[in-house]
């Protein structure tokens, strides 16, 4: 029981708003020493899966262009392509971006899109001009819209990446399954994917649709 | 062959650029801490691997250690004015989407023709071919837009400020992730829902593990965390082999119901606190809150879905 004092530093941590790195290092220290490993063993237990885990940050590689662009006014032009599409409102606009990331995602493309690569530099600064076009914005609208597109970005691409079958969570899935002595293929699992990925589409469309901020003045 | 270290490299590169360039500004009053931060994460990208284990471990306590006292702070990169860029994105019209659509567009074309061509590593064809992307992109831009030779180096500071330690956050919980995995956690937390929970219809079954998959990803950050331990715990043994549920169902959809977690939890930090930080919004679960409506439904929609395809 000792061993998940770990998961109690994390939610406490968070609750009290400490700094989310001091928080998740104590920890990892916490829930080594609790399984009764010694200081030095767990601080190198932890630099090793740290090092191991660089590729999650590779991604910052797309600052230098990203930056960039935005230097040479990026997201201005995203918001005067947008601001010139008479039919684009900000449900449509996130809808279409939707539909693309889940099939781009579903045909095994992932890092096609992202928080870092797609919805900072064109898609919310797109969404914010659609949503513009209703009327001025608040910041706390500005912030939804934002944010809305995030979400959008994120939803489209968990509820589309299974469909595929080489992709990293259908093969740990087959990977388990097998360690426990049940043979799967990929495809038989990759299709069960395809009902929630329906569902997902139609939950989050109708509340993209629904999705007019500033539309209330 | 072009392995993950060169992707590696690249990014300790820039991360080492970033580094001298915040030293550099004399408006940062933390400037000699700030870059000691980017300094020490451009030596992990460049030689992680030489570092050994315990040196990987007092590396990341270092950087712990000058985010958790307020020691990285914003600078002052030069860049253009928002007058300067209107002016520029009227004057360069929808070609300046091009280089930004390379990256996305090599790390395609990468994976489909570079995959199984010999040159990269297989493995990693994706990411490699994305570091490919990156480097066109960076030429293409540099000699239509001819920027100043500083330009790319201080625009990632200008992106790498604003988004501050959450940078490494990703890369932190998944570290975390790593020691849980050692210590048991995954373990303990499977024994005490079937000890705890009442699992007695197929009904109640599904509903345990789906929500157990979204409860216990929401704790890890991860649905592949989560996944191994509650379907050893409730998947297989209750709901595929004392039910008799349809294995490839309930695994499949288990996992998607771990993925609703996902979207609620601040330790799923590159999807969730990441664009915070990049889109420069006030409210730390902004996005959280906008993904909760989607991802409630999706729960109940992937317990429904379980159930009636799993026992069709």
């Amino acid at each position: 029981m000792l061993t998940l004092s770990g998961i109690g530093v994390i939610v406490l941590g968070f609750l009290l708003r400490i700094n989310a790195l001091l928080v998740v290092a104590v920890a990892a220290l916490v829930t080594g020493l609790a399984a009764g490993l010694d200081p030095v063993a767990v601080i190198a237990a932890f630099g090793k899966a740290f090092n191991d885990a660089r590729y999650v940050s590779a991604i910052w590689l797309v600052l230098p262009v990203i930056g960039l662009l935005e230097r040479f006014g990026l997201q201005e032009r995203a918001k005067l392509l947008i601001g010139g599409i008479r039919a684009a409102t900000v449900g449509r606009l996130l809808l279409a971006y939707f539909v693309i990331r889940q099939l781009t995602a579903a045909v095994g493309l992932n890092s096609v899109g992202g928080q870092a690569q797609t919805v900072r530099p064109l898609i919310a600064p797109m969404a914010e001009a659609a949503a513009e076009r209703g009327g001025a914005l608040t910041d706390s609208e500005r912030e939804k819209v934002r944010a809305m597109a995030a979400g959008t970005e994120n939803i489209a691409l968990f509820f589309g990446e299974d469909i595929f079958l080489a992709i990293a969570s259908i093969l740990l899935i087959k990977g388990f399954l097998e360690a426990n002595g049940i043979l799967v293929s990929p495809l038989e699992l990759s299709i069960w994917a395809i009902p929630t990925a329906v569902v997902a589409l139609a939950v989050h469309g109708f509340r993209l649709m629904r999705f007019k901020p500033g539309a209330a003045k | 062959m072009i392995t993950l270290s060169a992707v590696y490299a690249l990014a300790g590169l820039m991360f080492a650029g970033v580094a001298v360039a915040s030293l550099l500004d004399r408006a940062n009053a933390q400037r000699g801490t700030t870059a000691l931060f980017w300094a020490g994460l451009a030596l992990s990208f460049l030689a992680g691997d030489r570092l050994g284990d315990l040196g990987n471990g007092l590396l990341v306590f270092v950087l712990v250690a000058i985010a958790g006292t307020g020691g990285l702070r914003s600078g002052q990169p030069a860049t253009t004015s928002p007058d300067v860029r209107t002016a520029s994105a009227v004057r360069h019209g929808n070609a300046l989407f091009l280089p930004a659509l390379i990256i996305p567009a090599a790390a395609l074309l990468g994976t489909l023709l570079l995959k199984n061509s010999g040159w990269i590593d297989p493995k990693q064809a994706t990411l490699i071919s994305l570091g490919l992307g990156v480097i066109l992109a960076l030429l293409t831009t540099v000699i239509w837009l001819r920027p100043p030779a500083t330009a790319p180096v201080q625009e990632a500071r200008r992106l790498l400020d604003s988004i501050g330690w959450v940078a490494i956050l990703p890369q932190m919980l998944a570290a975390l992730g790593a020691v849980f995995a050692l210590a048991g956690v995954g373990d303990i937390v499977g024994k005490l829902a079937t000890d705890y929970l009442p699992l007695t219809t197929p009904f109640a079954a599904v509903v345990a593990y789906a929500l157990g998959m979204a409860l216990f990803t929401m704790v890890m950050g991860n649905a592949f965390a989560a996944f191994p331990v509650m379907t050893a715990a409730i998947g297989l043994p209750i709901v595929v082999t004392q039910f008799g549920g349809d294995v490839t169902v309930v695994a499949a959809i288990g996992m998607l119901s771990g993925f609703c977690g996902t979207l609620l939890t601040p330790m799923a930090a590159n999807f969730n606190i990441l664009p915070v930080a990049l889109l420069d919004l006030k409210d730390r679960n902004a996005v959280i809150k906008a993904q909760a409506p989607t991802a409630l439904i999706m729960l109940a929609a992937n317990a429904l879905l379980m159930y009636f395809l799993a026992f069709r």
